[in-house]
């Protein structure tokens, strides 16, 4: 099996864009094609990983199109849904598609278009992939937070200002990217203050809605210097998948997520690492509640402990174990399947050294990205080529 | 969908209280001994469905809670929802029963239309009862032909 590589990267401003779906992927496309000195015709594969353009937009059909837009007419093209792990999800087919040597230069662009519609019309969007006795019950994202945020804060005896801090931490860490949607900090009293979304989280618990696109080109290591210099590119040293329950009352503890305790499992022994080897991560705070619940799964602390290092600030920028400081979703945005992506764009940025004042020493990253409330989740692991 | 077949009744008025005269809250058992809810085609582990538990029978606890202020279309704002599980007896050795749903106003009327700003604790002791019409079918994204709407909220009992 081939090493697969990323050699070229970009995202656009993420946020309130003018340009829909077909818009916003050929230009995080474009940019990254630019990035790694290729065009559209050198592509065998190209992926748009993305949630619901025709459900928000009426266009399907995007990755035909953005084929053509790019010049990239010939290669073979999919679209990849996995809800909000599609981005992630599209990073394992690319990889999938180099590692077989199916492809030898391959495409993954992730976005979403959102803000047109009202935050109930994208809430409900989204919440059309829960069960039927969920959906009729009017469940959203946003409540399964909030009671498994209840239930955490129960059982393992945790403030709720540990969770605001997430938020502030989140928000302190968007300042410094020029693509977030926030590029604002926000202290612990506005996020306790802001309005009651889900009980016990508030607004600034959550992820905006958000337009955006991000983009990765991947080619096998054995060749990825012909593209860029060695200290240009990255190395997907492990990757893997798994699903949880569909219906999330069905799960044995509602607060550890299987999918990902077992993906992480599979992309540590992949990558021949473990926890304790990641420098940096990029987890999929779509809530505050979920960065404590990722940071425990992925065994970077003890189950209900993960609270105590944000609290100790061992998540922060300067921390031991810097978490989110591309803003993470909550301050850089959540264009559904574009963020596994920009997630990754993140990691090969702080691997190849290239994050600028966000910029920690890591030579070993993870992303993990999370669709549904846990039920479907990809785990990435990325080291420098260096 | 099992939905539609499990909640089919000899007379689905529900709007009584009566046992018997209201759908049952139907969960799946399987040939290994589990229970699910909702029903799926083969349990946890594999094993085929054997039968049917009504849930209505089951004392149930509140796991979790929320107050949901940010409600889809055609759903109750506020809307709170609960985690609850059903104490299915000493002899039951299977993954815990557990079921989601909208809590119900104390002592309210068992139908659609009452508030969801009802405050609960995680442990109380809470009944199902039964809802013609949990959200507006139709409002939604959904087709509202793909599923049934009516089902059960959580009263709490003092």
């Amino acid at each position: 099996m081939e090493r697969v590589a990323v050699i070229g990267a970009s995202m656009t401003q993420f946020g309130q864009r003018d340009a829909w779906v077909q818009e916003l992927l050929a230009e995080a496309g474009a940019a990254a094609l630019d990035d790694a000195g290729i065009d559209g015709g050198d592509l065998d594969h190209l992926y748009v990983s993305n949630m619901a353009s025709g459900e928000f937009e009426g266009q399907t059909g995007v990755p035909n199109a953005l084929a053509h837009d790019l010049a990239a007419t010939g290669a073979y093209t999919a679209r990849i849904d996995q809800t909000s792990s599609s981005g992630g999800a599209g990073v394992y087919a690319a990889w999938q598609s180099v590692a077989s040597g199916a492809s030898d230069v391959t495409m993954l662009v992730g976005g979403e278009k959102m803000t047109h519609r009202t935050t109930s019309e994208a809430t409900d969007v989204i919440a059309s992939l829960t069960h039927p006795v969920e959906y009729k019950h009017g469940v959203t994202l946003p409540s399964f937070a909030g009671l498994t945020a209840r239930l955490y804060l129960d059982e393992y005896d945790a403030p709720r200002e540990s969770l605001g801090k997430v938020a502030v931490k989140n928000h302190r860490n968007g300042v410094d990217n020029p693509h977030a949607q926030f590029q604002k900090e926000v202290d612990l009293d506005t996020v306790l203050g802001s309005p009651v979304v889900a009980d016990p989280l508030r607004l600034y618990d959550f992820c905006p809605i958000t337009d955006g696109s991000a983009a990765l080109v991947f080619c096998p290591e054995s060749v990825a210097q012909e593209y860029v210099p060695e200290d240009e590119y990255a190395v997907i040293s492990g990757i893997g998948g798994a699903t949880d329950t569909h219906v999330v009352h069905e799960r044995a503890d509602p607060t550890t997520m299987g999918g990902v305790v077992d993906s992480s499992e599979i992309a540590y022994e992949m990558a021949g690492v473990g926890p304790d080897d990641v420098d940096v991560a990029e987890l999929h705070d779509m809530f505050t509640i979920l960065e404590f619940l990722q940071s425990e799964d992925l065994g970077f602390f003890e189950k209900g402990e993960g609270w105590k290092a944000v609290e100790e600030g061992v998540t922060d920028r300067d921390g031991d174990l810097p978490i989110n400081t591309s803003g993470g979703l909550k301050s850089k945005g959540h264009p559904l399947g574009g963020s596994g992506v920009a997630q990754v764009y993140e990691i090969y940025q702080q691997v190849t050294g290239n994050a600028g004042p966000r910029q920690v020493e890591a030579d070993t990253g993870l992303a993990c990205n999370v669709g549904g409330f846990g039920n479907c989740v990809t785990t990435a692991i990325l080291e420098g080529g260096r | 969908m099992s939905d539609h077949e499990t909640s089919d009744t000899d007379d689905a008025t529900g709007s009584d209280g009566k046992r018997g005269a209201e759908p049952t809250f139907e969960a799946a058992e399987y040939a290994d001994g589990t229970v699910t809810y909702p029903p799926h085609t083969v349990s946890p582990n594999g094993a085929e469905r054997v039968g049917t538990v009504d849930l209505r029978e089951y004392e149930a606890r509140i796991v979790t809670w929320t107050m949901s202020t940010a409600t889809p279309p055609g759903v109750r704002e506020p809307n709170t929802l609960a985690i609850v599980e059903f104490d299915m007896g000493d002899e039951y050795d299977g993954p815990v029963v557990r079921a989601l749903g909208q809590v119900a106003e104390r002592g309210g009327a068992d139908d659609a239309g009452e508030p969801g700003d009802v405050e609960v604790d995680i442990g109380d002791r809470v009944e199902p009862v039964y809802a013609d019409d949990l959200r507006e079918p139709g409002a939604g994204i959904r087709e509202p032909a793909s599923q049934d709407w009516d089902g059960f909220r959580f009263r709490p009992v003092e």
